[in-house]
């Protein structure tokens, strides 16, 4: 059975977007957090269930996608391919839980589908595939692949001198793929003033940090050499994390595309597994799971 | 009887033509280029259409990947680069962006084979068939002159999903002008009923050629033009092997892998028959010119021959019901 949108996603969905950019900044940032904490949790549960995943750049990319998903982008849940949605592409595809259980949150697929992840011939593979999940813009796995295809689809915008956006979030390890920086360079002769691109530096990744496996910094310095207006944010403030990505730092007349880095914390939200290179595809056990949602709920 | 020789045509003039035309008529087509304004013949697209010639410089992965991204909002790309760079480089992008994504991406494999000859293995795509064949959801085509190569692009921008086409450089005479180009069908250019030669692109000349002499010879050769290498036309292959009982298959490509095993596999799992595989043997090539190396290999009017000979000796095809009765 295909994955069909929860009735009525669209509406709820663009009325939470108006609530939150209308609520005072207290306000957005409880409502922010506690989406970010129900998507945590089910993210949680799904892992358990399946006994598999990717948990810590899970959790580093839980508070960034809660707070695309529900305060900035124009989405379209009932029409996923609506041609003037704004595009999200997830190149860290590894992080499929966080997006999955963002993507139901958001009602492009009923909630109890989640309980399917990684299931036999479930539509909820380990790495996202557009064909089976409404939502999904490219099928991502292999590393370095989001960010061409997000010039790809910014320059579409631009061709068509359309407005809608596109975000593309990548893991900080995976800039160690030459292609990142082919397609930045790309980007920026092109003046895609309408791509973001959210690098989660969350400092690890699979084994080990990045500064010890082949070191990434300066990485501001690197983007904007590139030619991108660069930006740091706090990757679990949400309102930073709203502000950031609601304007372009160089106002309306930009023409150089964005890249913000969210610092991190990978496996963010849960003590034992915040920071830890092991829990980087680590599953937890009962215990720990019990342990983890009771952290979650504070 | 001898004949003038015919006019040999560089497929990508026509190419760069019907792309023009495509641009006239769907403002949603775009070029993308890995810098290969000049060698891709892009340049009078460049001018007539300067916003859709997307060039994001010498970075295939970036080619493709955009491609993709292209196609997703909702452009046509023609993703045009030399074959070596474009499937060996970008082959990863190819699976995950284009194929298995399924984005409407059209990838326009430049010089393919051994077309650029002298300068050698890293500039030769005789790998691509291999390569692509395996991908799920990906049409791979290979016309075989001017009148097919637009034919198929004509074809590839209708058809909403991914398509892959050898676009050659390699002077080629209409081998076609009288028969319809279908995708997924193979072509007989010549009726035979006493052996099969299935050839694509650049060596359907030879497969005619070859068939002439046998002819000539008293033998009945078939000639199929099997432009769609995926997906295979199993009709026409199992028909071949059925009637015709011995199938010599000829390309511009590594013996493994492409043209010749597809035909195989089909053949060994439903009618197996004697076959003879002609291709770049499994090494990389010598220096030498295009026709040096086809020639080197064995890619030719007589290499079919020779293979000819030896089908033509061996054991009583399969189809004459009485194996192994006869023997040279």
């Amino acid at each position: 059975m295909p994955l069909v949108a929860v009735p009525g996603a669209t509406s709820r969905l663009r009325a939470t977007r108006q609530a939150l950019r209308a609520a005072t900044a207290e306000d957005r940032a409880r409502s922010l957090r506690d989406a970010a904490t129900a998507i945590r949790r089910r993210n949680l549960a799904m892992i358990s269930r399946a006994g598999q995943g990717h948990i810590g750049g899970d959790f580093s990319a839980t508070d960034v996608l809660a707070v695309l998903y529900t305060a900035v982008l124009d989405l379209d849940p009932e029409n996923p391919e609506a041609p003037e949605r704004d595009r999200y592409i997830q190149s860290k595809g590894h992080a499929s839980g966080a997006l999955y259980a963002t993507l139901a949150y958001a009602g492009f697929f009923a909630d109890a589908e989640l309980d399917t992840y990684m299931e036999p011939l479930s539509a909820l593979n380990g790495h996202p595939n557009r064909r089976k999940i409404p939502g999904v813009e490219t099928n991502t796995g292999p590393l370095g692949h989001g960010v061409p295809v997000a010039v790809g689809t910014a320059l579409a915008a631009k061709l068509d001198g359309s407005a809608r956006r596109t975000v593309v979030l990548t893991g900080d390890g995976e800039l160690q793929e030459g292609s990142n920086w082919e397609a930045a360079m790309s980007a920026a002769h092109h003046k895609l003033a309408g791509l973001t691109v959210i690098v989660d530096r969350n400092r690890f990744q699979q084994g080990a940090g990045t500064e010890e496996t082949s070191g990434l910094e300066p990485l501001a310095d690197k983007w904007a050499a590139f030619g991108f207006a660069v930006q740091h944010v706090d990757g679990h403030d949400h309102e930073a994390l709203y502000q950031a990505l609601s304007a372009h730092p160089d106002g309306p007349d930009a023409d150089r595309p964005v890249c913000l880095i969210a610092d991190t914390v990978k496996g963010k939200g849960v003590s034992f597994i915040e920071n830890r290179a092991e829990w980087h595809h680590k599953v937890p056990t009962a215990d720990q799971t019990a342990a983890a949602l009771q952290e979650l709920a504070r | 009887m001898t004949t003038a020789a015919p006019a040999l045509h560089d497929c990508r003039k026509v190419f760069a033509q019907t792309l023009i035309e495509l641009a006239e008529q769907d403002p949603r087509t775009v070029a993308v280029c890995n810098d290969s304004v000049g060698s891709s013949n892009l340049k009078e697209f460049a001018g007539r259409f300067p916003d859709r010639l997307i060039n994001v410089g010498i970075a295939e992965q970036t080619m493709v990947g955009a491609g993709a991204g292209l196609a997703n909002g909702g452009r046509v790309p023609y993703v045009c680069a030399a074959s070596p760079f474009l499937t060996g480089r970008a082959l990863e992008q190819i699976k995950a962006d284009v194929a298995y994504s399924r984005t409407n991406v059209k990838l326009c494999a430049m010089s393919p084979g051994f077309a650029y000859g002298q300068l050698g293995p890293t500039h030769h795509s005789v790998e691509d068939l291999a390569w692509l064949r395996t991908l799920p959801e990906l049409t791979v085509l290979v016309p075989a002159d001017p009148a097919e190569t637009r034919e198929a692009l004509l074809w590839a921008h209708e058809y909403d999903g991914p398509v892959f086409l050898r676009i050659g450089r390699t002077g080629v005479p209409d081998v076609t002008p009288h028969v319809p180009f279908r995708v997924g069908k193979a072509a007989t250019l010549r009726e035979g009923t006493d052996l099969t030669v299935i050839a694509a692109g650049t060596t359907v000349p030879a497969a005619l050629e070859a068939a002439d002499k046998l002819a000539a010879a008293g033998v009945s050769a078939r000639v199929l033009n099997l432009s769609t290498i995926k997906p295979l036309d199993e009709d026409a292959v199992l028909a071949a092997a059925r009637e015709t009982g011995r199938i010599i298959t000829v390309e511009e490509h590594n013996v493994h892998g492409g043209l010749g095993s597809a035909v195989a596999e089909t053949v060994v799992a439903h009618h197996p028959v004697p076959m003879r595989l002609l291709g770049v043997a499994d090494e990389f090539t010598p220096t030498g010119s295009a026709a040096f190396l086809a020639e080197h290999f064995g890619i030719t009017a007589e290499g079919v021959l020779h293979a000819a000979d030896e089908l033509l000796d061996a054991a009583t095809p399969a189809s004459a019901g009485t194996p192994g009765a006869a023997t040279s």
